[in-house]
């Protein structure tokens, strides 16, 4: 959790020298700093709650970049491949997390059904597009593409309603509750969701907020 | 560092964004870098906080009541409850699974439920945990909350698998909604909460 706390609180009494674009205040509980980037792969931490403020790591844009388009692709093979299968007395049935999505459509749980394909399968999608989007242009040394802020800000604050890591565990449990019931088989979309999960953590671990809002800002950039 | 040495934006007459983390003069509305609208505190968010924290309560009361899951099996047809669908799995053995289960759908929402109560209560009187204490409840919180959908998401996959006909069928009872509903209405109060209005209080007592 603690890095190195390379960031000195900004002085009340000492008038700094710097305008506010090189300040830095905690998002979480509004201390203030002077925004000093710490070496490749360190952490600049707040002074008195301990979030993290800046994390640059080496190559980091192109490496977001990657795991997002790997998120998008596994996505489209573990939504529409069977996920599990089912067997009991010579009956067999495959469900997709399409199907699994599709299962509240009956009756008044259609919203449910929205739900679920929101959370386990467009959020992470519209996410990993929408970083991809921004971090693009960045990464060849353009300027960045219309609404990248608005589309940066969009996919942050998504992030807690992205929930295919729940959904595995949920398999998990789903698995165990049936198990006396019937015989059940993992099927080739399972694998697929599960390394979905390790690499959309891997996305949102290499990624440094900061640095991306530093880049996008146009009076920072100029 | 205890904390009393720290400047915060607000005390420089500057108003910071939590998105990006950017400073602005204080009566700047929306941040110039990212587009988020600018509140020094979200004080006026704990109405919020407290209305969306009800709604998921209520919500949260049917959701035990009614049946999560339809099962028909040849000859049995059964409705369990969240609860009794943990008990059954533990008494078949699946002691762990059970654990999960009832952590995930009653242990982690009836403690969100509490924490966010005390947390916002706790921004007007004085109470016995630091303000890192309640910092690192607030993390947490905002952490383990989406973790309660776990339930929602079975009753979604043994639905969708578990239909064989005459042999054996799953359905999705009316608590799979209601309990979605409380932990999404949970979800958003911890969001609506404004986790620096914790260290505006007066210095821990301890410190």
């Amino acid at each position: 959790m603690i890095g190195p706390q390379l960031n000195e609180p900004v002085a009340t009494t000492a008038a700094p020298e710097d305008g506010p674009e090189e300040w830095i205040a905690c998002p979480q509980c509004d201390a203030l700093f002077t925004a000093t980037v710490p070496a490749l792969g360190e952490r600049a931490c707040c002074t008195r709650c301990q979030t993290v403020l800046i994390a640059p790591r080496r190559g980091a844009f192109l490496r977001v970049i990657a795991f997002a388009i790997t998120v998008m692709i596994l996505m489209i093979g573990a939504t529409f491949f069977p996920f599990l299968q089912v067997r009991v007395a010579g009956m067999r049935n495959a469900a997709s997390v399409f199907d699994a999505v599709l299962a509240f459509v009956d009756g008044p749980m259609v919203a449910l059904s929205v739900a679920v394909a929101a959370l386990i399968v467009l959020i992470p999608v519209m996410r990993a597009a929408l970083v991809v989007y921004v971090l693009f242009p960045l990464t060849i040394g353009r300027a960045p593409y219309r609404g990248a802020a608005w589309a940066f800000r969009l996919a942050e604050v998504l992030r807690p309603w992205s929930m295919a890591e729940i959904f595995v565990i949920g398999c998990a449990v789903a698995l165990v509750k049936i198990s006396d019931l019937a015989h059940v088989d993992y099927g080739p979309a399972f694998w697929m969701f599960g390394s979905l999960v390790v690499v959309i953590g891997l996305q949102d671990s290499s990624m440094c907020r900061w640095t991306i809002w530093k880049a996008l800002d146009p009076e920072t950039r100029a | 560092m205890t904390g009393t040495d720290v400047v915060t934006a607000r005390d420089r007459g500057l108003v910071a964004c939590t998105r990006c983390s950017r400073v602005w003069p204080m009566d700047t509305e929306t941040c110039a870098r990212c587009g988020s609208p600018l509140r020094s505190r979200r004080d006026r968010h704990l109405q919020r906080v407290w209305a969306w924290l009800s709604v998921g309560i209520v919500c949260y009361i049917p959701a035990n009541l009614y049946p999560m899951l339809k099962t028909r099996t040849l000859f049995v047809e059964q409705d369990s409850t969240i609860i009794a669908g943990a008990v059954e799995i533990a008494q078949h053995g699946g002691y762990g699974i059970a654990l999960v289960i009832l952590v995930a759908s009653v242990l982690i929402p009836i403690g969100k439920f509490i924490s966010i109560a005390y947390l916002a209560l706790s921004l007007k009187r004085q109470v016995k945990m630091s303000r890192h204490r309640r910092h690192q409840l607030y993390e947490v919180v905002e952490f383990i909350g989406r973790w309660s959908m776990i339930d929602v998401f079975v009753v979604a996959i043994l639905s969708s698998l578990v239909q064989l006909s005459a042999i054996a069928s799953i359905n999705p009872g009316p608590a799979a909604i209601t309990f979605a509903l409380s932990v999404i209405f949970t979800m958003l109060a911890a969001l609506s909460f404004d986790p620096r209005m914790i260290w505006d209080g007066p210095e821990d007592r301890q410190e």
